[in-house]
């Protein structure tokens, strides 16, 4: 039974530690509104892209000499897992749920026989996984230094993608990242990135488009840059996830902590009356022994 | 009433214009092109150049652009790759980032990331040319 400074020590601690929660809890709800008004702002590029490919890749699609990018090298051997994380932790289950989907990939991939490389954006999902797969991880993107994500980050990582694809270095490459449903919903999702792959009838189904300058040039142009748009978005809707994430999961830390403080208090109390009561009985079979 | 089509600009960030407009002037790769309601499909790779858009509300705008126009019927999307407002424009920042660039791809020390900067940097040189030419 501990003692009532125990006690009040601990209620204490728990008191300090609901408002570091309750802190966190609503500097992530004031973050998650810019996260999420950001994401909202980057929609109808991502959109209006897929759109304009769409009509594109339905045109040329079975065409020889198609671009690597959107037909692949016809190899399916090396595969990339570009896994995008938080940098931070305390967000529930939002970096581990991304990493284990990238992993039971990873591993899926392997039973075939197929090499599998990963880079981790983010050091969250690097700390899971390079216990995994040390060697296999070619690269790590460190965004902890990035205050306002911007479309300079989503070309950054798609350049390195793109400088391994040029050097040959993988033939499948697939992005795993989480969407944004709601506050507190978040899916680990996968998406591939090269091939790419998108919706031939979206869109431009029907219409016949006249391309200045041709076909083949604007896919040679805008290809990479869909990968670039691709990672960005993913980007975006990780920032909008992970502090949704970390919103749901400090309010329950500060509902926890509240009914722990609860909890100790009521013993507390009962303690404080057994040893009010305990010091009477002393006083008064004190007194009549005399 | 003329008849409008539906104009939207937007960049990978955000959509920057969005709303009817009566007619636009777009920088093509092969030549500059104008756009009116009616227009047939038509997809054209923009240089760095200026957009000129006359809105429904009696507005018109000037952004200087580098991307990707689709042309429809009823519609004109300006995918953009750069999109600076002329009046928000400013040289010493445009000028101060060609030097870095400059810099860039002299450092550079593999041959892919001197291609990027020398890209970037002919994009940079390529914006500063069109404002100059306007004065």
């Amino acid at each position: 039974m501990p003692s009532l400074k125990d006690l009040r020590n601990r209620i204490a601690s728990v008191k300090a530690t609901r408002k570091i929660t309750k802190a966190m809890q609503m500097v992530a709800a004031a973050k998650l509104r810019r996260a999420q008004t950001a994401a909202d702002a980057a929609r109808p590029y991502a959109e209006r892209m897929s759109t304009v490919l769409g009509s594109l890749a339905a045109g040329i699609a079975g065409q020889p000499g198609a671009p690597e990018l959107m037909v692949g090298t016809g190899r399916d051997d090396t595969h990339l897992l570009v896994v995008c994380t938080a940098e931070r932790g305390l967000c529930g289950g939002f970096n581990s749920s991304i990493a284990k989907l990238a992993r039971d990939h990873a591993n899926a991939l392997m039973r075939e026989g197929k090499t599998v490389k990963l880079m981790c954006v983010g050091r969250k999902g690097h700390d899971v996984l390079k216990r995994l797969f040390g060697k296999q991880i070619v690269d790590v993107v460190d965004l902890r230094g990035v205050r306002q994500l911007g479309f300079g980050e989503g070309e950054m990582i798609a350049e390195k993608v793109l400088k391994l694809f040029e050097a040959g270095e993988f033939d499948v490459c697939t992005l795993f990242y989480s969407t944004f449903k709601s506050v507190v919903s978040q899916v680990p999702t996968q998406l591939r990135l090269i091939p790419a792959q998108f919706d031939a009838n979206e869109g431009g189904a029907g219409v016949n488009f006249e391309y200045e300058p041709d076909e083949n040039e604007i896919l040679a142009d805008l290809l990479p840059r869909n990968v670039a748009v691709q990672v960005f978005r993913a980007l975006l809707e990780n920032a909008a996830g992970e502090q949704g994430a970390r919103m749901s999961a400090m309010d329950n830390a500060t509902r926890n902590a509240g009914d722990m403080i609860d909890k100790l208090t009521l013993s507390y109390n009962r303690q404080r009356q057994a040893q009010i009561t305990k010091e009477l009985i002393e006083i008064i079979s004190g007194a009549e022994a005399l | 009433m003329a008849e409008t089509l539906k104009f939207e600009l937007v960049s990978p960030e955000e959509l920057l214009l969005s709303g009817d407009a009566f007619e636009a002037t777009v920088p093509g790769v092969e030549g500059e092109f104008g756009v009116l309601p009616r227009h047939a499909p038509f997809v054209s790779a923009l240089r760095t150049g200026i957009l000129t858009v006359k809105m429904a509300d009696g507005s018109t705008h000037e952004i200087l652009v580098r991307g990707l126009a689709q042309a429809g019927p009823d519609a004109l999307t300006v995918l953009a790759e750069v999109a600076v407002r002329v009046g928000d424009y400013n040289a010493e920042q445009v000028a101060s980032d060609i030097r870095d660039t400059e810099e860039d791809v002299r450092d550079a020390t593999d041959e892919t990331t001197r291609v990027r900067a020398a890209t970037r940097l002919k994009h940079l040189k390529d914006m500063q040319d069109v404002m100059q030419a306007r004065h």
